[in-house]
């Protein structure tokens, strides 16, 4: 496998690299942040201070 | 039966159980489609003849574009359920799904523009689809700001319900734009109806791809929407119990 020219991508290595890289970020952070917002809420709600006005 | 099913369903607190139950196995599903996709679209599938590797945004692209059409089609059918059926867990799918068709909207308009580059000689041009795409993520960014500008959840859930049923109209037309009007977009080689003009070895990664946009938009829908029953129900008493569980 020659890696150079893999990562070349026939010169289009700067067009092709950043959609694949943005659409992993895109996709994690919209995972990592429900999953971040879920236990957040949890917490707070475990303190007593749960009430729907604050947690939107 | 079935309908003991639906009921259940519609129950907030069965439908958070059922959610947390299913997210870990759509997320092994997920993640073991997108490691073949891409490894299928990376490695093995060849070189085009005319674009050489640059069409190998596609795989990320096309899965994007589809599921930008698909979740704003999904926020609609939970937006009937929301306004004729009152269902709080269609209210809470539909609102979870907004910023999720925000992201594959603009992963798609910004990764078409990264292939129009070498190919079109323009990173944009203001024709039908890319046009109509465009409009689709101020249509998501308006219902997400719709959201949170009104206090009361179920007043905004009735509010972006509308507004989903009247943006559906601009689906239809980014999917027939490119044969309605001249653009510079190609027109459907997977979609159209007979023998897709496509080769295998580009459309299998391209369907694995899909498929793995699909589950994911699955678990990452029931995850937001997990967060969305939790602020909802905030005040009942399975909430409550479920926080003070997880302490512990």
């Amino acid at each position: 496998m020659d890696w150079q020219a893999f990562f070349a991508m026939g010169g289009y290595a700067a067009f092709v690299w950043p959609s694949y890289a943005l659409a992993l970020v895109v996709l994690v952070v919209n995972l990592a942040a429900p999953h971040r917002r879920e236990r957040q809420l949890l917490r707070r709600l475990a303190r007593g201070r749960g009430h729907s006005g604050h947690a939107r | 039966m079935a309908f003991v099913w639906f009921h259940k369903l519609g129950s907030p607190r069965h439908f958070y159980r059922l959610a947390c139950r299913l997210t870990p196995w759509l997320a092994v599903i997920t993640a073991a489609l997108f490691l073949a996709g891409v490894y299928d679209g990376l490695f093995v599938a060849p070189p085009d003849y005319q674009q050489g590797d640059s069409y190998r945004i596609m795989f990320v692209h096309v899965p994007a574009a589809w599921m930008s059409l698909f979740t704003w089609m999904f926020m609609t059918v939970a937006g009937v359920l929301t306004l004729v059926w009152r269902m709080k867990v269609a209210e809470s799918l539909m609102r979870a799904a907004a910023p999720l068709g925000a992201s594959f909207t603009f992963l798609a308009l910004v990764t078409g523009s990264l292939w129009g580059k070498p190919m079109w000689g323009t990173y944009w041009v203001w024709d039908a689809r890319l046009t109509s795409e465009l409009i689709l993520l101020f249509l998501y960014l308006g219902f997400i700001a719709l959201q949170s500008a009104i206090d009361d959840r179920r007043a905004a859930g009735r509010a972006g319900a509308v507004l989903a049923l009247v943006g559906v109209v601009n689906i239809p037309i980014i999917h027939y734009s490119v044969q309605w009007w001249h653009t510079l977009h190609q027109g459907p080689t997977v979609t159209k109806l007979g023998s897709p003009s496509i080769t295998w070895a580009m459309g299998l990664p391209l369907l694995i791809m899909a498929i793995a946009f699909m589950t994911y938009f699955a678990m990452a829908v029931l995850k937001r929407a997990r967060c969305d029953i939790l602020a909802a129900e905030a005040d009942s008493g399975w909430v409550r119990d479920l926080a003070a569980d997880s302490r512990t």
